[in-house]
């Protein structure tokens, strides 16, 4: 079968985008495009003698990820019109392998949210049910997945920023290692936890999106020098011998019973092609939401420090210096990133840092310790729950410790650094529901390998 | 009746004076300490500047190793233990200049501690010491220029992200001279190890004071205040005194010195306090996540050790022990190591340490104070010199022609013999020659030669003085005076 040409690709892309009302009227999953720079760049493909891997294929890119011509706003007026001058890593390694950027995709602001409703371009919406949200942060990248405009798109990792909206769409989302990929070119959030991550519509193009941004950037010293396998490979891979844990703590009497029946049926169908599954314990699991709500927004505070009006972005008038500062931030920034301001700038103050913040890396450590001792007894692979609900509908979560609970399952993979990843295991209500798999550091194989397995085993169920 | 000085400085007498420095060296590196951006000065504004250092969303810090190098060899040059494993962290403030928001520095964990540096002997022979509390690496600001531009502030980021050290010295200093005296050393040691150019003016090399007074006698420490916004060094002095003073009268006052930074205005020679928004902050220090923790290993450290030239102490003792020179001659030949290397070097082909070191001080320094030029490019190599002390030591030439001499070698680089005989500046010994000038002499002052002859030997000097300058000064003073004596009478 020959590959159509990436100018075909793309056209073809912008014909779905413009079908499914990818903009601001419609799902506004879409925030900027240039259907003309897509195609340059696609021919520009197209003439190359060797296409590369992905031979044309279009992606989207959250907003959050440095990007040549289109701006990179990250959800924030404070970037209003903001073009990055340098482009991301991932996207200089994607386009080198022959993709094609073809928009940037809507999201939380700064990616600091669960629902892609706290963007200052309106939320985006759910393709699957246009009245919920899609999650978030990267609510737009997901949908736009979803909805057939690309068959990839590139998120962002904080807390669950890429499961869990990968869960509410119905798609297949990753997030590396921390480490595994670099992070030069995406716009700091909390920089010890922050990943960029991969959407797929099936396991296979998360897996191939993965292994092309994999790998060490000299850019980024956080990012290690570790040998990237062919992922794609982990498809031929039977799941008879795989060792996969149940963490009890993921399966909260207080979650819902369908949701839990999902993710038991999923654990059935690997069972019967010959996985192991076994119960185990990560007890420090209840404790990951208040740590990720003291890192997170500590980080925040000090990464956000450089959006003063001083030498890009929005600037407000102001008389004098302090109040140039005041009225630029007050008004550049919504409310949830002037409220995670706040917070982590409070818990970094003196006097405080030693209850938060230390506090907060010292339980950091045990949680990362309860996954690297269930990984030391001999189990390949955890498989939880994504979210504890499916997509729930615009608006519905107005408490924002409610939307932070969101973040359940999944800020763990973060705080511990492991790599994780969501994919369907069947709808409740016709909503998507995600199940997880979590695997040792650096081990993206395993968990490929078990999701590729799980993906054969449910077949058509994944979406029923 | 006593003036409000005397009164003054009759307190200061009562109280000790105890200071503790902060000094900031910007490191002598090609590029930035986590861009590659060049660091040189005196580009046009935000010339040297990349998306890393502008901090444009997204960018990261890379660090840079040869900055590691030059802070650990200052780190061993001052006796710190380097710690295997430091850790950097963000220290957070808001300034224009400053563009992250934060600057990268450490905190908790810094690269080097436990120092010390040696300032002079004390009355007992020991020598006087002050201890380095840590030295840690960290990345200079921006400036901003407030004067330039009617209305508006200008930012300039060519400095931002230069890789600075700073040095953190325990409270062991008891008067602004002593200060003084451990910021030369320091800059010697540092200009000893080449790992910074230390120039004040050009804002290589920055000082804050932390200042205290309290009672002779007393231990504990009085309260502190931290003085910035010295330019040189006897800025700093000046500035320490004009604090100390302030604080003397205060505590005389029954009053409380309140922790505070003062700002010392070098114009009108007074501290005044800092505007509310510099005094302190809270900083929020915080584990930078953005670089993993720089870890050394201790054979490296071992080597860079190695590498290490012979410090300054090490040095003026060796020169005191070797070519039993004063104390103050040691000083001014070692102050910086290619004025100690070329005097080595002259000594090694002229063994005259003394005399050696008489021309280096006088002669050599002179040249180079009148030219502005270094001793690495001066004109008159070593042994070149080494070769006209020999004339001198040989007689050959006079003192003083060796002095005219040596200008014209300074000029030309000419061989100081081929300048002593196309100049006719040999010293003309020959007897016969001698001889005929003291004739001459005799028959042109009868009076004199006929009081000389009769016994007047007081006056050899004025006759020598007439042959010498008959001689148009060629003639070899010694043989002169032998002559004369052989010709007095009374004899």
């Amino acid at each position: 079968m020959t590959v159509p040409s990436a100018v075909a690709q793309v056209t073809r892309s912008f014909q779905r985008m413009s079908d499914v009302r990818a903009g601001a009227n419609g799902l506004n999953c879409i925030l900027w495009t240039d259907r003309e720079a897509a195609l340059a760049d696609a021919r520009a493909v197209d003439a190359r003698a060797d296409r590369g891997p992905l031979a044309g294929m279009p992606f989207a890119v959250k907003d959050n990820i440095a990007t040549l011509d289109l701006p990179t706003t990250c959800g924030s007026r404070i970037l209003e019109g903001y073009v990055s001058p340098y482009e991301a890593t991932v996207i200089t390694r994607l386009r080198e392998a022959g993709g094609v950027v073809i928009g940037k995709t809507n999201c939380d602001e700064f990616a600091m949210g669960s629902s892609t409703e706290y963007s200052a371009w309106g939320p985006a919406r759910n393709p699957v049910d246009c009245s919920r949200v899609p999650g978030g942060s990267s609510g737009g990248s997901a949908a736009a997945v979803a909805a057939g405009i690309v068959r990839m798109a590139l998120g962002s990792e904080t807390g669950g920023s890429v499961r869990q909206p990968a869960a509410y769409c119905g798609v297949v989302g990753v997030k590396p290692t921390y480490g595994r990929v670099s992070r030069y070119g995406l716009v700091a959030f909390a920089s010890s936890l922050d990943q960029v991550g991969v959407f797929g519509v099936a396991v296979q193009d998360a897996a191939i999106a993965t292994e092309l941004i994999a790998g060490r950037d000299a850019r980024d010293a956080t990012s290690v020098e570790h040998a990237v396998p062919r992922y794609r490979d982990a498809a031929d891979r039977p799941l008879a011998g795989l060792v996969i844990g149940r963490p009890r703590e993921y399966f909260p009497p207080t979650l819902d019973s369908r949701v839990a029946a999902l993710c038991d049926r999923a654990l059935d169908a690997m069972r019967a092609e010959g996985a192991e599954v076994r119960d185990v314990s990560l007890p420090h699991t209840s404790l990951a939401i208040p740590v990720y709500y003291i890192i997170a927004p500590a980080e925040a505070s000090s990464n956000l420090a450089r959006f003063d009006g001083v030498r890009y972005g929005a600037r407000a008038a102001g008389e004098g210096l302090r109040a140039m500062y005041e009225h630029t931030r007050s008004r550049g920034f919504g409310p949830e990133v002037t409220r995670r301001i706040l917070l982590g700038t409070y818990v970094l103050s003196a006097g405080y840092y030693d209850a938060y913040y230390r506090k907060a890396q010292q339980v950091r450590t045990l949680i990362a310790e309860d996954f690297t001792s269930v990984f030391a007894s001999g189990v390949h692979v955890l498989f939880t729950p994504t979210a504890p609900t499916p997509a729930f509908p615009l608006g519905a979560k107005s408490d924002p410790y409610e939307m932070y609970l969101n973040d359940i399952f999944t800020a763990t993979a973060n705080l511990a650094g492991v790599p994780g990843m969501s994919l369907p295991v069947g709808r409740l209500d016709g909503l998507p529901v995600g199940g997880q798999f979590m695997a040792p550091h650096f081990d993206e194989f395993a968990m490929f390998r078990a999701a590729f397995g799980l993906e054969r085993a449910l077949g058509a169920e994944a979406h029923a | 009746m006593t003036t409000t000085r005397d009164v003054a400085s009759d307190v200061a007498e009562r109280y000790e004076m105890v200071v503790g420095l902060e000094v900031h060296v910007q490191l002598r590196t090609i590029t930035k300490a986590f861009c590659c951006c060049s660091t040189s000065f005196g580009a046009a504004p935000n010339v040297n500047t990349c998306p890393v250092c502008l901090a444009l969303p997204g960018t990261l810090p890379v660090l840079n190793e040869q900055a590691v190098l030059l802070a650990v060899r200052a780190a061993q040059a001052l006796e710190c233990t380097v710690n295997e494993e430091s850790l950097f962290a963000r220290k957070n403030y808001f300034y224009p200049d400053l563009p992250k928001g934060y600057q990268i520095s450490q905190f908790d964990r810094p690269l080097a501690e436990h120092g010390r540096l040696v300032i002079g002997t004390r009355s007992d022979g020991s020598p006087a010491v002050v201890g380095i509390t840590r030295l840690h690496m960290e990345e200079d600001a921006g400036k901003s220029v407030h004067d330039r531009f009617p209305g508006v502030s200008a930012i300039d980021l060519n400095r931002a992200g230069v890789p600075l050290i700073e040095i953190v010295s325990e409270p062991d200093m008891r008067s602004a001279s002593e200060a003084g005296t451990y910021l030369r050393r320091l800059r010697q040691i540092l200009e000893y190890i080449d790992v910074s150019d230390v120039n004040m003016e050009e804002g290589s090399l920055r000082v804050d004071a932390n200042v205290s007074a309290r009672p002779h006698g007393e231990t504990r420490l009085g309260t502190k205040t931290e003085v910035k916004n010295m330019n040189s060094f006897s800025g700093v002095e000046r500035a320490l005194e004009a604090e100390f003073r302030r604080q003397c009268a205060m505590l005389d006052r029954g009053e409380r010195v309140a922790q505070m930074t003062m700002l010392w205005d070098a114009t009108r020679g007074e501290v005044r306090p800092a505007r509310s928004k510099e005094q302190s902050h809270d900083y929020r220090y915080f584990p930078e996540p953005d670089l993993p923790p720089l870890r050394v290993r201790l054979e490296w450290i071992a080597r860079v050790r190695a590498d290490l030239p012979e410090l300054p102490q090490a040095k003026r003792e060796r020169f005191s022990r070797e070519f039993g020179l004063a104390a103050a001659d040691v000083e001014v030949l070692t102050a910086a190591a290619p004025l100690a290397d070329y005097f080595e070097r002259l000594v090694a082909a002229h063994p005259d340490a003394k005399t050696s070191a008489n021309w280096v001080m006088g002669e050599v320094l002179a040249a180079l104070n009148a030219s502005g030029g270094s001793i690495a490019d001066f004109p008159v190599h070593p042994a070149a010199l080494a070769r006209l002390l020999d004339l001198v030591r040989d007689g050959a030439v006079s003192h003083s022609a060796a002095k005219r001499i040596f200008e014209i070698m300074v000029r030309s680089g000419d061989p100081a013999d081929v300048i002593a005989s196309r100049e006719g500046l040999l010293q003309v010994r020959d007897a016969d020659e001698l001889g005929r000038w003291v004739d001459e002499v005799f028959a042109e002052h009868p009076v004199e030669a006929q009081r000389f002859k009769s016994g007047e030997r007081k006056l050899q000097g004025v006759l020598v003085g007439f042959v010498m300058k008959r001689s148009g000064g060629r003639a070899d003073p010694k043989r002169v005076n032998q002559l004369l004596a052989e010709r007095a009478g009374g004899g």
